[in-house]
């Protein structure tokens, strides 16, 4: 009995271990993306600098700053020195412990000796991508789009899953087949028309191609919604009904009091999911700097900067850092989300 | 909910006419109902036709015109012309390869990763599952143009991947974006990172996995392998084949990340000239929309005959435990 229970442990250890590692490899670029964020340019460029952010260690003598290495002395000891004249054969040094002592020379080339480093995150890197991509600007179009496209995705969904759920009518059947078929199109295939169409009547350059559509509902949330609905007894409903409610009425005081949980999914699902939308505002917003979002400014962003890392990164890092910290405080409710649509089908 | 007057007015008057249509007797009350019904379903209908039946249609009829953005010359009926165009484009060929040969590498890797890693998440030797599950469902929310600019630099040759590599012994790891062999490998790996979603759904199926049966295959003598193939993977298989169709059409889309990661370029060698990116250019920057659309309508023949085979292909295999 014992060892099945040791056998046991040491699974658990394997497995457990595996997957820890498995995880820390999986999240590692997020942690790229905040190191690099904060480098300056020389480190990034510089080959085996730490992997914190840090500076080359610097000394201050006389006025001027030199540059502080690890120098090998005839002694068998090794000091940190700064640099303070460089020569091919032999440099002079002076010990930041002893600056009195004055210069010391040293023979050898000081191009082959490692400098230690000092932590020195560039927070002034943010700052500076804040004011580039004009992060103000983009982080209010961002939100507005996001919380317009979440409301009127809320707001219409909810309407039509009730409708589904609750009703019977000559065709529903056939209705939600084809609402569900409308997952499986490739989007490809309505794409060009409605391009041109929006194009034709003036919206493109707006946001109204964004947020007009949510209005008119969408398969995945109606699904989501529909199925939970679906769970709700109908006692209630009908006995408001009794009661002379209307539909709208039962709607609003008797299911989504009991729906809240499947609300909170769907709205921080697409609160996220419109936070995430690239492409629509890609070709409906292009050349309007002043209307897009953060993510086609970061792409955009990009193709300018890509030559700087350390900037690229700290503009990652604000625009995921809203998401992710969404799905951290309501990761229940979106994983809930991802099931329902996922399994139940 | 006082935002959509003008469509819920506009739609009764469609509706009404509609529900009218079925000749069997329904009394006031289902009448009734059934208005309401469509009523509330109305913003779907208005929706469906209005930015789906109707821009397919366009699409179609679009193949048969000379539809351009700035129309120089006056729309006309070309017949098959787009059509003789796009059988003699190598381009299109060659981007449509580009798309299936990455499907091929990619779909396998979309289902069994995720369905893997549910099952070790699923395992009773792990500690700690949910809060695993949370972790690795984290990068799918990460906003996708900043993943792959964390991922453009994390894949350069001074990014963490080849340091580890390098640290492993590989003295020259491959340069994953800009070599037509490894670019693939490279997309696959970048991919991998939002697999979180499907990872969920496979754990949430395992769980749903009724255990007496895994109990009556133990006292048949089935082992962990018999267990996980005659228990689970049939039990999985609905999932699967959903994930699986799912992931066929949106591989035969996929363009996004290339058009980010090399600027539409295609590079390396052409090597991320996907179907769709093609498509985007044809549309978006040379403005044509009617080949454009006769290279949509191909895509989703496509889809459509790949889809019908699954689909056929998956009474074979695809257990559901609900029917007789």
């Amino acid at each position: 009995m014992k060892r099945r229970t040791a056998a046991e442990a040491t699974r658990v250890a394997v497995l457990t271990t595996l997957f820890a590692a498995i995880l820390v490899a999986f999240l590692s670029p997020l942690a790229y993306a905040g190191l690099q964020s904060l480098k300056t340019p020389e480190q990034i460029t510089r080959p085996n600098s730490p992997i914190l952010p840090s500076d080359p260690a610097t000394y201050e003598w006389q006025g001027e700053t030199y540059d502080v290495y690890y120098v090998p002395l005839p002694d068998g000891t090794t000091r940190e020195l700064a640099l303070v004249k460089k020569g091919r054969q032999q440099s002079d040094f002076v010990d930041p412990a002893n600056p009195g002592a004055g210069p010391i020379t040293w023979v050898g080339s000081w191009r082959t000796l490692e400098q230690p480093w000092q932590l020195a995150p560039q927070w002034a890197n943010y700052a500076e991508v804040w004011n580039l991509i004009n992060f103000p600007r983009a982080l209010r179009n961002t939100i507005i789009l996001a919380l317009v496209g979440t409301f009127a995705t809320v707001l219409s969904c909810t309407l039509v899953a009730y409708g589904f759920a609750r009703f019977r009518f000559p065709g529903r059947g056939m209705a939600f087949t084809l609402l569900i078929a409308t997952i499986f199109l490739p989007a490809a295939v309505t794409l060009i028309p409605t391009y041109t169409i929006f194009v034709k009547i003036g919206w493109v350059g707006s946001w109204l191609p964004l947020l007009v559509p949510p209005f008119f509902a969408n398969a995945y949330d109606v699904f989501l919604l529909r199925q939970y609905f679906m769970t709700i007894p109908r006692d209630l409903d009908e006995a408001a009904m009794i009661d002379g409610a209307g539909p709208l009425r039962v709607l609003r005081s008797v299911v989504l009091p009991q729906a809240w949980p499947v609300i909170v999914a769907v709205s921080i699902f697409t609160f996220v999911y419109s936070w995430n939308d690239f492409f629509g505002p890609l070709i409906y917003l292009a050349g309007h700097d002043d209307l897009q979002p953060l993510q086609v400014v970061l792409a955009h962003f990009n193709g300018i900067y890509y030559q700087n890392p350390a900037f690229i990164q700290a503009g990652n890092v604000m625009t995921l850092l809203i998401p992710v910290v969404l799905f951290v405080i309501f990761q229940r409710a979106f994983i809930r989300g991802i099931v329902i649509t996922g399994v139940e089908k | 909910m006082n935002q959509l007057p003008g469509i819920t007015a506009s739609a009764r008057l469609r509706l009404r006419r509609g529900a009218r249509g079925p000749s069997a007797p329904m009394s006031p009350l289902a009448r009734r109902e059934a208005r309401q019904g469509l009523l509330f379903i109305a913003p779907w209908i208005l929706g469906f036709l209005a930015f789906t039946a109707f821009p397919m249609v366009a699409t179609f009829v679009f193949t048969f015109l000379n539809i351009t953005l700035a129309q120089t010359e006056p729309i006309h009926f070309v017949g098959l012309d787009n059509y003789v165009q796009l059988a003699n484009d190598k381009q299109v060929w060659d981007s449509l390869s580009v798309t299936l040969r990455f499907a091929i590498l990619w779909l396998p890797v979309s289902i069994v990763v995720p369905f893997v890693i549910a099952v070790g998440l699923n395992s009773r030797y792990i500690r700690g599952a949910s809060i695993m599950r949370t972790l690795f469902f984290m990068p799918y929310v990460v906003p996708f143009v900043a993943g792959v600019l964390v991922w453009q630099q994390m894949l350069s040759d001074s990014g963490w991947l080849n340091d580890v590599l390098r640290a492993l012994g590989w003295s020259k790891p491959p340069s994953w974006l800009f070599d037509i062999n490894a670019i693939y490998p490279a997309l696959v790996i970048m991919g991998v990172w939002g697999i979180g979603a499907g990872i969920v759904i496979n754990l949430a199926g395992l769980r749903g996995i009724p255990t007496e049966l895994y109990e009556a295959a133990r006292i048949d003598g089935a082992g962990a392998w018999a267990q996980l193939r005659h228990v689970t993977i049939p039990m999985m298989s609905p999932i699967i084949f959903y994930t699986l169709i799912l992931g066929v059409i949106e591989v035969l889309q996929y363009f996004l990340v290339p058009l980010v990661l090399k600027n539409g370029t295609g590079e390396p060698g052409g090597s991320t000239m996907f179907y769709n990116l093609n498509l985007y250019l044809t549309f978006f920057n040379y403005q044509e929309m009617s080949y454009g659309a006769t290279m949509a309508w191909l895509l989703f023949g496509i889809a459509l005959v790949i889809t019908m085979i699954l689909f056929w292909l998956a009474r074979r295999w695809v257990y559901y435990a609900g029917e007789r």
